[in-house]
């Protein structure tokens, strides 16, 4: 079966502000096991660095990759039969925004 | 070619297949007559076509298997051009890629026929159809019809693709010959064939009276020299009474199914105004609540701007000119919003406030039969 990743968006600022996940995200986590293939919910991007090949060579840079309001606070991969089946698990997310999209297999 | 992208789950393939099938029919029709029913013979034609060209590609051994079991008999050939149109109109794709495909797999308009309507290079469509068939393909877009809880609103996304080809093909008759394969009609066959795959969708129904309102009233839209004649002065005769009797028949049937929608209201205005034997005779009030109710599915700006023009012939200019006033927030870069103050303030007996409108208006549009009018506005 086909494989979709799913990236949760959301605003970064209520990311900073609230302590732990909404608890309807645990509940969907919870109903849709069978076709979650791995995920987790990622920590604020305040912790991230990026490592950027910079003429060939790979150096460390404070921060995400792009700077934004929204930014990407967890992901999973999903198996399910085609796209549509994946936008209607992904119009069930209860958090925020998800980007859809799909594996390439070999 | 529906039924082939079924089976063989290959955009590209079936339209090959496809094309084998209608090149053998020149072949063989001329010499052997043309068969009892040709649309099957095609289709086992183009399945035959289908398995010859997977034997040569080793790779697809196993689909042929797959495609001689799902060989049916000519007779019960199921009609999969519903499930072709929602595929080509899925969300997941750009909108210019909807319309494109939905030219091309439906419709059967050749790349070059959509890049002249579009005013493209045939290579700029070709591309988009290659990135399109391979989103189909790898993001795994389903070939089927919705659910009926996702139907509504993957109707709308048809109806949407429809309407922008069908006002691409009717704005553009001032510019172009009629030479070309004429995308406002092929918009209308294809809203046909919807409401005929789904005869109790209303919304369909509404699209496609609204349309033949809109066709029915081509022949008046331009006077002689390709000039724009607005609704006031066209000349009433011209009309199709043909076609305003069969969109009207088909505002009766969305009637009857007691769901409204915004193409269905739409369709209400462009009947109020063909019924009407002249200008003055329009029934302005029906007009007014038509668009009230529309606010109410879509509030816009731009509807809220034609319908203070129908309050203007309800409750007089100055109102209208209040309510249109209050719209220069959103609308300040729309030219007809200049248009219809200038309309207004000359109305209202102030020439000079009226041509500025009329100047700013100019300055917003590159369209040359709506630059000519305003200009003869000005002269």
């Amino acid at each position: 079966m086909p494989h979709y990743m799913f990236m949760f968006v959301g605003s970064e600022d209520r990311r900073n502000t609230t302590q732990g996940p909404m608890p309807e995200v645990g509940k969907w986590w919870d109903a849709n096991h069978d076709v979650i293939k791995g995920g987790a919910r990622l920590d604020t991007s305040k912790n991230a660095m990026t490592v950027r090949r910079v003429n060939g060579q790979m150096k460390v840079s404070d921060g995400p990759f792009v700077e934004a309001k929204e930014t990407v606070g967890g992901y999973c991969l999903v198996d399910v039969p085609d796209l549509d089946a994946a936008i209607k698990l992904a119009k069930s997310w209860p958090a925020g925004d998800v980007e859809v999209r799909p594996t390439v297999e070999h | 070619m529906a039924a082939l992208v079924r089976s063989l789950g290959d955009f590209d393939l079936a339209e090959e297949c496809v094309q084998d099938a209608l090149i053998a029919a020149l072949e063989h029709w001329p010499r052997e007559g043309v068969p009892a029913n040709p649309g099957a013979w095609l289709m086992t034609t183009a399945r035959r076509k289908g398995i010859d060209r997977l034997r040569r590609a080793k790779r697809y051994e196993e689909k042929i298997a797959q495609l001689e079991e799902t060989m049916p008999s000519p007779s019960s050939m199921p009609d999969e051009r519903l499930e072709l149109i929602f595929t080509c109109c899925h969300p997941a794709l750009s909108r210019e890629a909807q319309v494109a495909l939905t030219l091309r797999s439906v419709a059967g308009l050749t790349t070059g026929e959509i890049a002249r309507a579009f005013l493209t290079s045939e290579a700029t469509i070709a591309q988009r159809l290659v990135r399109a068939k391979r989103k189909i393909v790898d993001a795994k877009i389903p070939f089927r019809v919705p659910e009926r809880a996702d139907l509504a609103e993957r109707l709308e996304e048809v109806l949407a693709v429809l309407y922008l080809m069908f006002n691409e093909g009717y704005l553009a008759t001032g510019r172009r010959g009629a030479s070309d394969r004429d995308l406002a009609s092929e918009a209308e066959w294809l809203a046909t064939l919807v409401v005929q795959l789904l005869p109790e969708e209303p919304e369909a129904l509404g699209l496609l009276a609204l349309m033949r309102f809109h066709v029915a009233r081509a022949a008046a839209r331009f006077d002689r020299n390709g000039d724009i004649v607005l609704l006031k002065d066209q000349e009433r005769w011209k009309w199709d009474q043909e076609r305003i009797a069969d969109a009207t028949t088909v505002v009766g049937r969305f009637l009857a199914l007691g769901r409204p929608g915004p193409y269905q209201l739409q369709a209400l205005i462009a009947l109020a105004h063909t019924s009407a034997a002249s200008w003055e005779e329009t029934r302005w009030t029906d007009i007014v609540r038509a668009y009230d109710s529309l606010l109410g599915f879509t509030d816009s700006p731009v509807v809220r701007l034609n319908r203070a023009i129908a309050v203007g012939h309800v409750a007089g200019p100055a109102q209208a000119l209040t309510e249109v006033d209050a719209l220069s927030l959103d609308l300040d870069g729309y030219h007809l919003f200049h248009a219809t103050r200038a309309e207004l303030l000359r109305q209202l007996g102030r020439p000079d406030e009226a041509r500025s409108a009329d100047r700013r208006a100019l300055a917003l549009t590159e369209n040359p039969a709506e630059r000519a009018l305003l200009e003869r506005r000005l002269a």
